[in-house]
C-alpha cells in the first residue's frame, strides 16, 4: 500500500429531499454503487462508471454524478490520467485496458471540414419536392461496358455484373460481435437494418440462430480466430468480410473474456463455455497479400461466387498502398477503420496511439486507387468515429462509398460511452451476457431507436445533398470540391486534397 | 444563365455563320458580354483529313516555339497561319489566335486503337498543362472553334464567322462566374471531334474531374464544361459506347424509373449507372454536344435549365430559346421541349 487511495473518479450524490426511496437506483446499478439503509440511499461512489442508468431511471431527478470532484493538483504534463495510469501499472505490472474508441484529445478532422451549398448560380434542390437518390451499391463495378447492338437497334449487354449489396442509404452498422454485445442488441440492430434496407455486420462471433430471419441483411465476418465460421455461416450472409484489423487496436487480435462466454455464446462461436476467446494478431493463413487473395477466392469459391467479399483493415500509416493491394486481391470492398473506432476492450496504449484518423485514410485510399486506375475494383467503406450525418456526408465527399457506424448505434440503444464494456456488467443490457441485464434491452424498442437514428441521418443527408444541388449520392462521392478546410495546415489540406475556406 | 444554339443539316448542306451570329445575338440577355464562341463542322474542306489545331498565343515567341516543337515531335505541320481577325471595339486582342493543319506520325503511338487521336489528345493536354502562354482550344478534323471574350455579335465579327461555311454549328453566349474575361473560358469547348456548349453549373464537377483525371485527362480551363468534352471522348471513343448510351451515362434515369423498365433494359441501365456513377453529371445544365456526324442535346435529370428543339426538313435545332431558332429559320416546323434527361439526337444521313 505504498500508493494508497486515489480520489474517486466520480462522486454520486443523492438528494435526500428529492429521493422517495423507491429503490430503482439500487435495482438498476449493476456496478453496486447504491444500497438502501434505514436513513436513505447510501452510495459507494468508487464503483460508479457514470453509465447513467440510475439517473435515467430515477423518477425524482434526485441523483447527481460529478466527475473528479476532488482532483489532483493540475499539471499540463502529469495529468490525472497519466498519474493514475502509472499508479495502476506500478501496482499490477500489466497492460492497461480500455473500452470504446480513442480517448486521447486529438483534433477531429471532420470538425475542420465544412460542406458547401448552392446560391444563385445554381438552384438548390428541395428533397421534399424532387427525387433524391441515396441508393448505394457496394461491390466491384465494371471498368467499362461491353455490349452488342442487335439488328433491331436494341442494346444487349455482355458485361456480367458481379454481386453487389444494394443499400437504400449509405449508412450500415459495423461489426460488433455477439459475445461482446448481447443478443438483444444484435436483434434490435438486425431488425432496424432490415426495415431500412441496409446491412449490419455480425462481428467475429458467429451468427446466432435467432438472427437467421435477418440473414439477408447480415455481413458475416471471418476473423483470425475463425469463431463461428463454417460453410453454412458463410452461405447465410449477404456478404462476407475478412477482418484483418480494427481501428481501435491495429496490429493485435481480440480478447473476449471467459465471463462473457455463456452457453449461447459458446454455441454460436463454437468454443467451450467459459473459455476466453482469443483471436490471434494475424490470420495464421495470411502472412502476405497473396495469401489474402487465396482466402478471398476460397471464400468466393465456397459460396459459389454469389457473395461480395470485403476486407477490413485498420487505418495505419501505409493504408493507401495496403488498400491498393486488397483491390487487386479480388475483394469487392475495402473497409477502413479509423483510429477513433470503438471496441469492447483494447489495450489503451493501442487505442490511443496507433493508427490514423479515418478522414485522412479515406482521402489517401481514394486518391491512390484512382491514380492506379482501380477505384472501380473496390468500394470503400469508412468507419471509426462517424458521429453524425455531417460526418457521413464529409466521408463520402472525401471518397467513401458508404460508412459503418458502431458506437452511434449503441448510443441510440442507451449506451452512455462509459467505456467499461469489457467488464460484462453493462447496465443497459448492451455489452453484457448477464440474462437479467440483457432483458433490460427490449429488441423491438431498441430497433425502433436505431432505425430512427439512421432514418434521421438519411433525411439530413438528403437535405445536405439538395442544398449542394446534388440529387444522387454518386455525385457527392469523391466530390472534394464541395468541402473546404477550416484551420487546417497546408500539409493536411494537401493530404485531403481540399481547398481552404475562402479559396 | 448563358444561351446556346446548335444546328445540324442532315444532308451536310453548308450554312455560313451569319444566321447563327444573329440567333446568338437574340439571346444577349442571357450573357454578359464576357464570352461567346462558335464551333463549325466542315469549315476546312481543303485540309479535311488533317487535324485543325487552334491555339491562343499570349505572344508569338516562346510559347509558339514550344508548341511547334511539340507538334513537330509528334507529326508534321502541313500548313499554318494566323487566324484572320478584325479588331472590334469591345474585344481587346489579348491573344493571337493561330491555326495549324497537322498530320500525326501514327507509328509513334503504340497500344491505341485510335493512335492519331491519342497523339493529338496528348499534345492538347501537354500544351494546356505545361506551356505558359499557349492554349489549344480546337483540335478536330475539318472543325473550327472561334471564341473570345465579348458579346456574341462582336466575337462573330472579330472572326467574321460569315466567311466560314459548315453543316453543323454550335454557339454559346456566356454569363461567366468562374473566369470572366478569359478567352479560354468561353464555350464551345473542344477536344478532337467533340465540341460542347453548356448552360449551367455542374455540381458534380469535383467527382467528374477526379474520375476523368484518372484516365489521363487534365482539367486546365478552370471551369466545369471541359469535363463534358473529355467524358464524351472517354466514353465514346475509348470505351466504345454509342452517343446515346454515353449521354445516358451522364444523365441517367432515376432508379425508380429503371425499376419500371423491362428486365433487359433494367440490366443495361443498372450496369450503366454502376459503371459510370462517377461520370454522371449533377446540377442544372442544358448541353449540346457535337461530333462530325451528329449533334446531341440533353438537360439535367430534373430540367433546371431550358432546352428547346426545332425541326425543319433536314435541319435540327437545339437552343435555350425558341426565339433564337426562329431567327435562323422563321419557318421552323416542329418546336418542342424534350423531357428532362432525354437525349435528342440529330444525325447526318450522308
Amino acid at each position: 500500500m505504498i500508493i494508497g487511495s486515489r480520489p474517486a473518479r466520480f462522486q454520486v450524490v443523492v438528494d435526500k429531499n428529492q429521493c422517495m426511496l423507491c429503490g430503482r437506483c439500487v435495482e438498476n446499478c449493476s456496478y453496486g454503487v447504491f444500497r438502501i439503509e434505514q436513513d436513505g440511499i447510501v452510495t459507494n461512489t468508487r464503483n460508479c462508471v457514470a453509465c447513467h442508468r440510475c439517473i435515467s431511471q430515477c423518477p425524482r431527478d434526485a441523483i447527481t454524478i460529478m466527475e473528479r470532484p476532488c482532483d489532483y493538483r493540475s499539471h499540463p504534463v502529469w495529468t490525472a490520467q497519466m498519474k493514475e495510469n502509472i499508479f495502476k501499472q506500478a501496482e499490477s505490472g500489466k497492460i492497461l485496458l480500455g473500452g470504446m474508441g480513442n480517448a486521447a484529445p486529438y483534433p477531429i478532422l471532420f470538425d475542420h471540414l465544412v460542406l458547401d451549398a448552392c446560391q444563385v448560380t445554381n438552384p438548390s434542390i428541395d428533397p421534399l419536392r424532387e427525387p433524391m437518390e441515396l441508393r448505394t451499391y457496394i461491390g466491384k463495378k465494371p471498368k467499362q461496358l461491353e455490349y452488342i447492338q442487335t439488328s433491331d437497334g436494341d442494346t444487349s449487354l455482355i458485361t456480367e455484373l458481379t454481386p453487389n449489396l444494394k443499400l437504400e442509404t449509405p449508412i450500415m452498422i459495423g461489426h460488433m460481435s455477439y459475445g461482446a454485445i448481447s443478443l438483444n442488441a444484435h436483434k434490435a440492430m438486425a431488425q432496424a437494418v432490415s426495415e431500412i434496407g441496409t446491412f449490419m455486420g455480425t462481428g467475429e462471433g458467429g451468427l446466432h440462430e435467432a438472427l437467421y430471419p435477418y440473414q439477408d441483411r447480415m455481413i458475416v465476418q471471418v476473423a483470425s480466430g475463425r469463431f463461428g465460421v463454417d460453410v453454412h455461416y458463410l452461405e447465410r450472409g449477404a456478404a462476407i468480410e475478412i477482418k484483418i484489423g480494427q481501428g481501435a487496436k491495429p496490429g493485435i487480435g481480440g480478447h473476449l473474456p471467459g465471463e462473457k462466454v455463456c452457453a449461447d455464446v459458446s454455441c454460436t462461436r463454437m468454443i467451450p463455455e467459459g473459455s476466453d476467446a482469443i483471436s490471434p494478431a494475424p490470420h495464421h493463413d495470411i502472412y502476405s497479400i497473396e495469401d489474402l487473395k487465396q482466402l478471398v477466392i476460397s471464400l468466393k469459391e465456397a459460396t459459389e461466387w454469389k457473395k461480395p467479399v470485403f476486407v477490413k483493415i485498420a487505418a495505419v500509416h501505409n493504408v493507401a498502398a495496403i488498400a491498393a493491394g486488397i483491390a487487386r486481391s479480388g475483394a469487392d470492398a475495402v473497409v477502413i477503420d479509423g483510429f477513433r473506432g470503438g471496441t469492447g476492450a483494447a489495450p489503451a496504449v493501442f487505442r490511443d496511439h496507433v493508427g490514423i484518423p479515418i478522414e485522412a485514410a479515406i482521402a489517401a485510399v481514394d486518391t491512390k486507387l484512382r491514380k492506379q486506375g482501380i477505384r472501380n475494383e473496390v468500394s470503400i467503406i469508412a468507419s471509426g468515429g462517424i458521429r453524425q450525418s455531417a460526418d457521413v456526408a464529409k466521408a463520402i465527399c472525401l471518397g467513401a462509398d458508404a460508412v459503418y457506424i458502431g458506437t452511434a448505434a449503441l448510443i441510440a440503444m442507451g449506451c452512455r460511452v462509459c467505456g467499461t464494456c469489457y467488464r460484462g456488467l453493462c447496465s443497459w443490457g448492451i455489452a453484457t451476457q448477464r440474462p437479467d441485464l440483457v432483458a433490460r434491452l427490449h429488441p423491438d424498442e431498441a430497433a425502433h431507436n436505431v432505425k430512427n437514428l439512421i432514418d434521421a441521418w438519411t433525411l439530413e443527408l438528403a437535405e445536405l445533398m439538395g442544398a449542394a444541388g446534388i440529387n444522387s449520392i454518386e455525385s457527392l462521392r469523391g466530390n472534394r470540391d464541395r468541402l473546404r478546410g477550416y484551420m487546417l495546415d497546408q500539409t493536411m489540406l494537401d493530404v485531403l486534397d481540399v481547398k481552404a475556406i475562402g479559396a | 444563365m448563358c444561351g446556346i444554339i446548335g444546328v445540324i443539316d442532315k444532308q451536310r448542306e453548308l450554312m455560313d455563320g451569319s444566321s447563327i451570329r444573329d440567333a446568338l445575338s437574340v439571346m444577349d440577355e442571357r450573357g454578359s458580354g464576357e464570352g461567346a464562341g462558335y464551333a463549325a463542322y466542315g469549315v476546312y474542306p481543303d485540309y479535311a483529313d488533317l487535324y485543325a489545331i487552334h491555339v491562343f498565343y499570349d505572344n508569338l515567341i516562346e510559347p509558339k516555339d514550344q508548341v511547334e516543337d511539340l507538334l513537330e515531335t509528334w507529326g508534321m505541320i502541313e500548313h499554318d497561319e494566323e487566324i484572320p481577325t478584325w479588331e472590334q471595339p469591345g474585344i481587346p486582342k489579348i491573344h493571337t489566335p493561330w491555326r495549324y493543319f497537322f498530320r500525326p506520325k501514327t507509328r509513334l503511338m503504340q497500344r491505341s486503337k485510335t493512335p492519331d487521336d491519342e497523339i493529338v489528345k496528348h499534345i492538347v493536354m501537354e500544351v494546356n498543362k505545361s506551356v505558359k502562354g499557349a492554349l489549344i482550344f480546337s483540335s478536330g478534323k475539318n472543325i473550327g472553334v472561334f471564341k473570345a471574350s465579348g458579346w456574341p455579335e462582336e466575337v462573330a465579327d472579330f472572326y467574321r464567322v460569315e466567311n466560314y461555311e459548315g453543316y453543323l454549328w454550335l454557339a454559346h453566349n456566356r454569363y461567366p462566374t468562374n473566369t470572366p474575361g478569359w478567352w479560354g473560358g468561353a464555350h464551345p469547348f473542344n477536344l478532337l471531334n467533340w465540341s460542347v456548349v453548356h448552360n449551367g453549373e455542374i455540381t458534380s464537377y469535383g467527382t467528374n474531374r477526379r474520375y476523368i483525371e484518372s484516365f489521363g485527362y487534365d482539367c486546365t480551363m478552370y471551369t466545369d464544361t471541359e469535363v463534358v468534352a473529355y467524358l464524351m471522348d472517354l466514353l465514346v471513343r475509348r470505351h466504345g459506347l454509342t452517343q446515346e448510351l454515353a449521354v445516358r451515362a451522364l444523365a441517367p434515369p432515376f432508379w425508380e424509373e429503371i425499376e419500371r423498365m423491362p428486365e433487359s433494359e433494367q440490366r443495361l441501365n443498372t450496369a450503366l449507372r454502376l459503371t459510370y456513377g462517377s461520370a454522371m453529371m449533377n446540377g442544372p445544365f442544358a448541353i449540346a454536344v457535337a461530333s462530325p456526324d451528329s449533334i446531341v442535346g440533353f438537360s439535367d435529370r430534373i430540367k433546371l435549365r431550358p432546352l428547346v428543339i426545332g425541326e425543319h426538313d433536314n435541319r435540327l435545332f437545339i437552343s435555350s430559346e425558341e426565339a433564337a431558332i426562329r431567327t435562323v429559320d422563321s419557318a421552323v416546323k416542329n418546336i418542342y421541349m424534350p423531357k428532362a434527361g432525354d437525349p435528342i439526337v440529330g444525325r447526318t444521313l450522308v
